[in-house]
């Protein structure tokens, strides 16, 4: 049993890393802000959550679990509203941009 | 164990030099700000590391968040895109940075021992029953050192001043492209997340007195709640001509001062407190200087500008 335990937990911890790499490679390979933004929030918010999940395994205590699932969903939460945020200020930028280009 | 320690401390301290030397070599200014507040994070991370939470707390809210958000605010007063970094008289530079640098390491290691061979902290430690609080960072920046803590209060205070000044001569005309009209989204999260703030920022107060938290660490958290209604349009403008933005900023340092006269002229010193009343003055001085914080803070970084809202 227990050593299925300490086989979940590494591949939980291990997955949750692989998302953590991708997300910060397509952040520095993807062409443009929204591609950017998706790799960044989507692997971000996976990879947290499967971090946190391998970590909750290793400690077992019900305390450090539920705090630990609280981090995530705030930084879902937050990750969320900025990824937003900075789409719809990109969007704006392209608009003004093809409206100055249209006028010459 | 112990292996995986140190190559999280070094990758740490790896991590804070390259931030550094980075932010100070990038040649745009956003990138450089945001490069500032990385570094902020990793500076956290290591006073956490050394078993500081209070340094860690401060430097993560204070020194990273909103010292950042105040960096991109005057950026975009100043409208610079990129940084001229000086090349003249470099050595000149470097000889003044050493100079500084070497008077505050002789000044520091002279802490450790003071007179009859006790050290600071062991002495911080031995007082701390007799301060009216049982967390020593706060029996030092409370009781102890009050006077220094007043004082970084009214430098607050002066910056909040300094800025109405610079701010009435530089007023710029609303600009569309930097305040989008708030959006249902940023409004509903920011709704949920302002009384979340509140209550962490009053557990930061109330446990300052037993545990790492205390006035500073509070009102910027507070502070964060203020900017983040404002800027998602749920405030008005934070003017210096509202009575509550004068009375919320004012009331810390004046609390502050008045107790420092008061045990002047009536009692031992100055801001020497009675035995009897310590604690509770001290809850009294953090609540008041929590407020002023956290409005003075939120002004700055978000005050008196035109309606961004509609």
């Amino acid at each position: 049993m227990t050593v299925a335990l300490e086989g979940l937990r590494i591949v939980l911890l291990a997955g949750g890393l692989f998302f953590f790499v991708t997300g910060s490679l397509g952040l520095l390979r993807f062409p443009d802000t929204y591609t950017r933004l998706h790799a960044v929030t989507k692997a971000d918010n996976v990879g947290l959550g499967l971090l946190v999940a391998g970590l909750s395994l290793h400690s077992l205590e019900w305390q450090s679990t539920a705090l630990m699932l609280l981090i995530w969903l705030f930084v879902m939460a937050s990750g969320a509203t900025s990824a937003q945020l900075l789409a719809r200020y990109q969007r704006e930028q392209d608009r003004q941009e093809s409206a100055s280009n249209g006028n010459r | 164990m112990e292996i995986a320690e140190a190559v999280l401390d070094t990758a740490l301290i790896g991590l804070l030099l390259t931030m550094a030397w980075a932010t100070l070599h990038t040649q745009r200014m956003s990138a450089a700000i945001a490069l500032f507040a990385g570094f902020g994070m990793v500076l956290a991370l290591i006073w956490a590391r050394l078993r500081a939470p209070d340094l860690a707390l401060a430097e993560a809210a204070i020194g990273a968040g909103l010292t950042s958000a105040l960096l991109l605010r005057a950026a975009s007063i100043t409208r610079e895109e990129t940084i001229r970094i000086p090349t003249s008289r470099l050595w000149l530079r470097w000889l003044f940075v050493t100079a500084v640098f070497a008077w505050l390491a002789v000044h520091v290691l002279a802490l450790s021992t003071l007179d009859g061979g006790h050290s600071l902290p062991e002495l911080v430690t031995g007082q701390t029953p007799n301060s009216g609080v049982r967390h020593p960072v706060t029996a030092v920046l409370l009781n102890f050192r009050a006077w220094d803590t007043l004082l970084e209060l009214l430098v607050l205070l002066l910056a909040l001043l300094g800025f109405r000044q610079i701010a009435r001569h530089n007023r710029h005309p609303y600009d569309a492209d930097h305040h989008p009209a708030p959006w249902p989204l940023l409004k509903a999260w920011s709704r949920s997340l302002a009384p979340l703030l509140v209550v962490t920022g009053g557990y930061l107060l109330w446990r300052g007195s037993d545990d790492p938290g205390g006035a500073f660490q509070a009102g910027a958290v507070l502070a964060a709640a203020l900017v983040l209604l404002r800027l998602s349009g749920q405030l008005p403008v934070f003017r210096w001509s509202r009575w509550t933005v004068r009375l919320a900023a004012l009331t810390g340092p004046a609390l502050f001062l008045s107790v420092a006269i008061g045990s002047a002229v009536m009692g031992e010193g100055w801001l020497n407190y009675p035995d009897n009343a310590s604690t509770l003055l001290i809850v009294l001085i953090e609540s008041a200087a929590t407020v002023s914080i956290a409005v003075t803070l939120a002004f700055l970084v978000a005050g008196e500008e035109e309606d961004i809202a509609e």
